[in-house]
């Protein structure tokens, strides 16, 4: 089994979505995001999303795409991300980190090369936003015979044709996105992200986690009646953009993050038990 | 000798979209399931005489076609070597080529039903073709473009604005087409129901690099019918510049088969190909990657972190190119080579002096290819430049350049 089944089964058997929490690796630099990435399981993370800064992050709100923006400024690169989550292993063998980010930088450094690091490293999945199905050949199938997952997104136009295409090859959970629209978006009905993560889960076994407009304790209350996992992103990027000072790290970056995660971590504990 | 059958080279893309291993479909899954009814769209619009009738009207009618084959009878005896001669599509409606793939759009976006239409511009030669045919149809219309080109090409910016488009500035990166193509894709994965997103130029993902070759090859299928009534044979070589790669590939493509016409891009080499990160020639200067839905060359750094070169020309600062393109100079049957921003101003000059064409930046770097080749080749040759845009556009940033005032 792998961490991430094991992580959502485990969030299961507690009755309460899994928290999937991203945050961008080498953002606002190497070492205070190593300190954010360690800190995140006791924060109340269930699933860490690490993302691969990218110069054109075609999908990505503002948030992101300057997070990204501070990465790469800051010197990060596909290595030092990786050794990002070598570093993690060492004390968390448990949590599951997922890398995200876009196909290019994992094209440049090789995919054989880069499914063999990232396996080295201890990364359990792969969520690759301009690699559709269509495109499987490229990384997925390569990715999982490596034995990792490959976590595709659902939207709200992929329709009742088009799932299983979608849902082949997808392994570790499904990640729907609540919206037509970039990462940070406002969710436009509520009722209607319910009723997909419950027409997903009729077309596979697989964890549905909601994604793309979830910001505070109260969406997570909300969203996590309905699917096994929440994935936040921009208001957790958010954080450490309204802590730097001048672009640099102050005192309160790591903890203005944990706390961000903590608070939805309780907004989605009560989400079932609340109900 | 022309080639056919398995030999080729213009029977791509594949069923996946592909040209060798260019091209394809990267993009995210929203856009996924629009993109292969895009695709479809497209097949029956192909196959429906009634569609090909209604371009041919349009572009005789409303662009004007076909667009002269003009002999340049100063500059070849200047250049003193083969005849050179212009494809003059800076000619069209609106002043450049991009009106034919426009025109050819907007009526598959009709014919979807989609109700708004969004693009990217560069030059802004694209936005106002776009613009102009959104105002033909009566459709809203909302045009991406860099801060740093709506400052270089005000007045196509004018000209967006009175033909009653939007123009939405993008800040993000250096502010130029990359950056408003990113744009493009957020705006379009947001409003996927109801927007067509009309890509200006060979590239993005399948369909558009064949859908877009497809309305432009009308340049080339008339050049080599003009140049057989002129000359009564076809030209020794053929030059365009290339940026995406529109107008090159467009006139290319009715001769790919044709081993005896040399083939000729121009790409943009900024400062110099050997000044690092100071030109925008993807193919001379980068390498294979996987952008804005496809793979091709592109400007990258060892991390695959993409790069934005510098050119004095807006419509050719892309750092990528079309897939036909990547897949023809691999495949070494185009000529793929840099043109500095000097050389272009130079050419630029020229044409202007010697003909009393103002031709646009773009086609400019394609003119100074032309200077380079055509004094090689004897009298009895004869090389044909696609001028693919008109150069009122830049006469103000030309003027700074070549420090022209009010006074002198």
């Amino acid at each position: 089994m792998s961490r991430i089944t094991a992580r959502f089964a485990a969030c299961t058997a507690e009755n309460r979505p899994a928290l999937v929490t991203y945050v961008m690796a080498g953002d606002p630099d190497l070492e205070t995001a190593q300190a954010i990435l360690d800190g995140l399981p006791a924060a109340g993370a269930d699933v860490i999303e690490l993302g691969m800064p990218f110069s054109d992050p075609m999908a990505d709100g503002v948030a992101i795409q300057v997070a990204g923006h501070r990465a790469l400024k800051s010197g990060q690169t596909m290595r030092r991300t990786l050794a990002m989550v070598e570093n993690f292993r060492k004390k968390d063998a448990e949590t599951p980190i997922v890398l995200m980010g876009y196909y290019n930088p994992i094209y440049i450094f090789g995919v054989a090369d880069f499914i063999a690091a990232a396996k080295a490293a201890g990364v359990d999945g792969l969520i690759v936003v301009d690699l559709p199905a269509e495109e499987d050949e490229e990384l997925c199938i390569p990715a999982l015979e490596a034995g990792l997952n490959f976590i595709r997104l659902a939207t709200p136009t992929t329709d009742e044709r088009r799932l299983p295409a979608v849902l082949r090859n997808t392994s570790g959970f499904v990640y729907y996105v609540t919206m037509t629209g970039i990462t940070g978006a406002a969710i436009k009905s509520r009722a209607a992200v319910g009723e997909a993560v419950r027409r997903i889960k009729h077309h596979t076994d697989l964890p549905v986690a909601v994604g793309f407009g979830i910001k505070t304790a109260e969406d997570a209350q909300v969203f996590g009646r309905d699917a096994d996992g929440l994935a936040v992103g921009t208001v957790i990027v958010n954080a450490v953009a309204e802590t730097l000072n001048d672009g640099k790290p102050t005192e309160r970056t790591v903890t203005a993050v944990h706390d961000v995660v903590a608070s939805l971590a309780a907004g989605a504990r009560r989400a079932r038990s609340a109900a | 000798m022309t080639l056919s059958g398995i030999n080729s080279l213009r029977l791509g893309p594949d069923e996946h979209g592909r040209f060798g291993i260019y091209g394809g479909r990267f993009v995210a899954e929203t856009l996924m399931p629009l993109i292969l009814d895009l695709e479809k769209a497209y097949r029956d619009a192909k196959a429906d005489p009634a569609f090909a009738d209604e371009i041919k009207h349009l572009a005789t009618h409303y662009t004007g076609r076909p667009s002269p084959l003009y002999f340049a009878e100063r500059t070849s005896a200047h250049l003193g070597g083969a005849k050179v001669w212009l494809k003059r599509e800076e000619l069209n409606h609106t002043g450049s080529h991009k009106i034919n793939n426009c025109l050819g759009q907007i009526l598959l976006a009709r014919r979807m039903g989609k109700t708004r239409i969004i693009a990217e511009t560069g030059a802004g030669q694209h936005g106002v073709a776009t613009a102009t045919v959104c105002a033909k149809f009566d459709l809203p219309c909302v045009i991406f473009m860099g801060a740093t080109d709506v400052e270089r090409q005000w007045p196509n910016v004018l000209r967006m604005k009175m033909l009653g488009a939007e123009v939405r500035p993008v800040t993000a990166g250096a502010g130029t087409l990359k950056d408003a193509m990113n744009e493009a894709l957020r705006d379009w994965v947001t409003n996927v129901d109801t927007t067509y997103y009309l890509i200006g130029t060979a590239a993005g993902p399948h369909p558009y690099p064949e859908m877009v070759r497809d309305f432009q090859s009308v340049i080339g299928a008339e050049l080599k019918d003009q140049f057989l009534q002129a000359e009564g044979k076809l030209p020794d070589a053929v030059v365009a510049c290339v940026g995406g790669g529109s107008n090159a590939i467009g006139t290319f493509h009715a001769f790919l088969d044709e081993p005896g016409v040399a083939l000729y891009g121009a790409e943009a080499g900024g400062h110099g190909i050997d000044v690092d990160n100071g030109h925008a020639a993807s193919m001379t200067g980068g390498r294979p990657g996987v952008l804005h839905g496809n793979r091709t060359y592109l400007l990258q750094d060892e991390d695959g972190q993409i790069l934005e070169g510098p050119s004095i020309s807006a419509g050719l600062d892309y750092p990528g190119v079309g897939p036909e393109h990547a897949f023809l100079h691999d495949a070494k049957r185009v000529t793929y080579a840099p043109i500095t921003d000097k050389e272009a101003l130079e050419a630029f000059q020229l044409l202007a002096r010697m003909e009393g064409i103002i031709p646009a930046l773009e086609s400019a770097h394609g003119l100074a290819q032309v200077m380079k080749l055509a004094p090689t080749m004897g009298k009895d040759q004869s090389v044909v430049l696609c001028l693919s845009g008109r150069g009122d556009k830049d006469v103000e940033s030309v003027g700074k350049h070549l420090g022209m005032d009010m006074i002198s």
